[in-house]
């Protein structure tokens, strides 16, 4: 079997605040396979940025991994210098954010910033960079490139300024993507146009990608793989179509069900909502830490340690004591 | 539109609302945003209309003059009957009490340093309704109403969820016993978990209540769900309107066809299968006088350009803005 291009094992990422240690990720494992998008979702607070951003090594105090292997190209990411990781950041696995005002400065103009980033990590003339920079503005569909690079990012649209944030996320032919909600403030027509550009891009050049999103219509679209996490877990993982197929655990379950007009077109059918809300990460139930809003919750689920990812005949990786 | 007289609650007729653009330290009047630019529109007693469009259409300009939060540029409002244009005082003040709003964001729609129970019955006080004691019952029922414990009455809105703000700014519209609420984007900060339970407690809140809604909303599958009829808003005008499966099933206008294709369908079989979309922003420099889609849209001829089409019965209660419709 082929090896992942990013291969993170046992995150686990916490935050040492004043009102106890927040543990956002808990033992997180994912896998990227070459050329492939996995998906993350998950509901707001269960972990996916402080994943992304573990990755990237940007975890801020009182934020720090505390365990745990990032391996990328024969290199555990978690034991380089920052020096060494800043040399990867934007050239080798980069990332798109889901509000580009936060990357992009507001003082520079558009083009000037891509120059920036090129020359950073190539060695290239002024002339070759700004070139090469009007080539990737068009690759993104940005018309009028030339032009568009004397902008500053507050004269251009949301969704042209996620635009150039691709345009600089790919200008370094980066072998990974990390996108953390990229499409998530834009209107669904723009939305569709940025996630055929990243399935574009993707096609041309072989780029691995990361996607994360609390959106299981934008999965469906774009990922091959999936995994769901839930209160800093990962807790069900599988190829795409398997996961909408067939998902297994009860989490994933309602998060299908909440989704109004996948199972009721006509009439107004009550949606299956799930109960109640995702518990602080600071007040954890014992056991599964689903039991507080599991339909499904036995015994088990609250008197045992929560279960590891058990592998079912019929199925996939899950989290949950009803495969056991 | 001939909706019988008898069922029709809000009646829009050519309603405009323009916002000037000055410039100079004379503040000499430049131009004009034309948010709304004529809309005319019926919502029946319990029924609830969606209306969708992309950011910056003029929905929520359209909320906030129906609400009489903002003055008309042009045309006029009824109802239940009566026009609204010339309402002041205390006429303006008891429609106050009829219509009511739920806005997307509910942390900076509550005020942060007063508890619930005073927001919820802010209301009541203003209206003088009730004693200090009956008012404080009401204000219970209304959170037993929309699934808040009572103990949480004197907490403040920092101390909630997402869902639970949302279930407060609820309660408070329901206070003064409404006919109508314009919910605007009342979902769009929320979970899909979450906003399935919100959808629920409207839904069962309008069947309790002969309840009246505007939905406001950018989420087409929300929106499908929720409406019995739907109206497509581009550049302050409706392009297009329908009973929902109608309009989901047989989009007329190019604009809600492309709308309805890029949204996303968590179904990864159906994945990819779209046509190449038309880019669907309304950012053009310079819009033509004619239809303000016809920049994007591949069916446009001369005639789009030069003058906005009509709205046009394209088959029983559908509505067409498009040359393509009254050929
Ligand atoms: N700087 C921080 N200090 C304390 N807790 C944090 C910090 N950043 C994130 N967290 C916590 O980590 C958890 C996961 O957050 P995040 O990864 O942003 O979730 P999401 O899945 O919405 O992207 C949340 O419960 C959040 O409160
Ligand atoms: N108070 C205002 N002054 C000037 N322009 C405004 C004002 N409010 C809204 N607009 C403009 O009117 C248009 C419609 O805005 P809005 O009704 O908020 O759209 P939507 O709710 O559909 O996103 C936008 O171009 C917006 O910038
Ligand atoms: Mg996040
Ligand atoms: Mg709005």
């Amino acid at each position: 079997m082929a090896l992942p291009v990013l291969h993170v094992k046992d995150l686990k990422t916490q935050f040492f605040t004043e009102r106890g240690v927040v543990k956002a990720v808990d033992a997180v494992s994912l896998k990227l396979m070459k050329s492939l998008t996995l998906g993350v979702v998950g509901e707001s607070g269960c972990g996916k940025s402080v994943t992304a951003l573990s990755i990237m090594r940007l975890i801020q105090p009182p934020g720090r991994i505390v365990e745990g292997e990032i391996w990328f190209d024969g290199r555990d990411l978690l034991t380089l210098s920052e020096e060494a990781m800043r040399s990867i950041r934007g050239k080798e696995i980069s990332m798109i954010f889901q509000e580009p005002m936060t990357s992009l400065n507001p003082v520079f103009r558009v083009g000037d910033q891509i120059i920036e980033i090129l020359q950073r990590h190539e060695t290239m003339s002024n002339k070759e960079a700004s070139a090469r920079t009007a080539e990737l503005l068009k690759q993104v569909g940005i018309p009028s490139p030339r032009e568009r690079m004397a902008d500053y990012p507050h004269q251009m649209s949301g969704g042209m300024r996620q635009r150039v944030m691709i345009a600089m996320a790919v200008a370094c032919s980066p072998q990974v993507i990390i996108a953390d909600e990229p499409t998530t403030a834009l209107d669904v027509t723009i939305q569709a146009q940025i996630l055929d550009l990243l399935r574009k891009l993707k096609e041309e050049t072989g780029t691995t990608v990361l996607l994360i999103t609390h959106d299981l219509g934008v999965i469906a679209e774009v990922a091959e793989d999936v995994v769901v996490m839930y209160a800093g877990r990962a807790v069900e993982q599988a190829r795409c179509k398997d996961i909408f197929r067939n998902p297994l655990h009860p989490y994933t379950q309602g998060l299908m069900q909440s989704i109004p007009g996948r199972t009721a077109h006509t009439g107004k059918r009550r949606l299956t909502a799930i109960p109640g809300v995702v518990p602080s990460l600071l007040e954890l139930p014992a056991g599964c830490k689903f039991n507080t809003r599991c339909p499904h919750a036995f015994e088990r689920c609250y008197t045992d340690p929560e279960p590891g990812l058990l592998e079912p005949d019929l199925g996939h990786p899950v989290r949950c004591w009803l495969y056991a | 539109m001939a909706a019988e007289q008898n069922t029709t609650l809000l009646t829009l007729c050519g309603v405009k609302k323009h916002y000037p653009i000055t410039r100079g330290i004379l503040r000499r009047q430049v131009g004009a945003v034309k948010a709304v630019d004529g809309v005319d529109l019926n919502v029946n007693r319990g029924e609830t209309m969606g209306l969708v469009g992309e950011s910056g259409c003029g929905k929520s300009t359209l909320g906030r003059v129906i609400l009489r939060l903002e003055e008309l540029t042009a045309g006029e409002i009824f109802f239940a009957g009566k026009s609204l244009n010339a309402l002041k005082g205390s006429s303006l003040h008891r429609l106050r009490k009829k219509m009511q709003v739920i806005f997307q964001d509910p942390y900076s729609s509550l005020n942060p340093r007063q508890t619930i129970g005073r927001i919820i019955g802010e209301g009541l006080v203003i209206h003088k309704i009730g004693s200090a004691v009956e008012r404080r019952e009401r204000v219970l029922h209304l959170m037993d109403i929309v699934g808040l414990r009572p103990e949480q009455i004197n907490r403040y809105p920092h101390e909630f969820s997402g869902g639970q703000r949302q279930r407060i700014s609820i309660a408070r519209a329901l206070a003064l016993q409404p006919e109508f609420i314009i919910c605007d984007e009342p979902l769009s900060a929320l979970d899909v978990s979450i906003q399935a339970q919100v959808i629920n407690l409207l839904e069962d809140l309008q069947e309790q209540y002969d309840l009246t809604y505007l939905f406001i909303s950018h989420d087409l599958s929300v929106v499908r769900h929720i409406s019995d009829r739907v109206a497509v808003m581009y550049s302050g005008r409706l392009i297009e309107m329908a009973p929902k499966d109608e309009l989901y099933e047989h989009p007329y206008h190019p604009y809600t066809q492309a709308l309805l294709q890029a949204v996303p369908v968590a179904d990864p079989a159906a994945a990819g299968k779209r046509k190449e979309l038309v880019a669907g922003v309304n950012d053009a420099p310079f819009p033509p006088h004619g239809c303000k889609f016809s920049p994007h849209c591949p069916h446009s001829s001369p005639e789009c350009e030069a003058e906005i089409p009509t709205f046009y019965e394209v088959r029983p209660d559908h509505w067409v803005r498009c040359y393509r419709s009254n050929a």
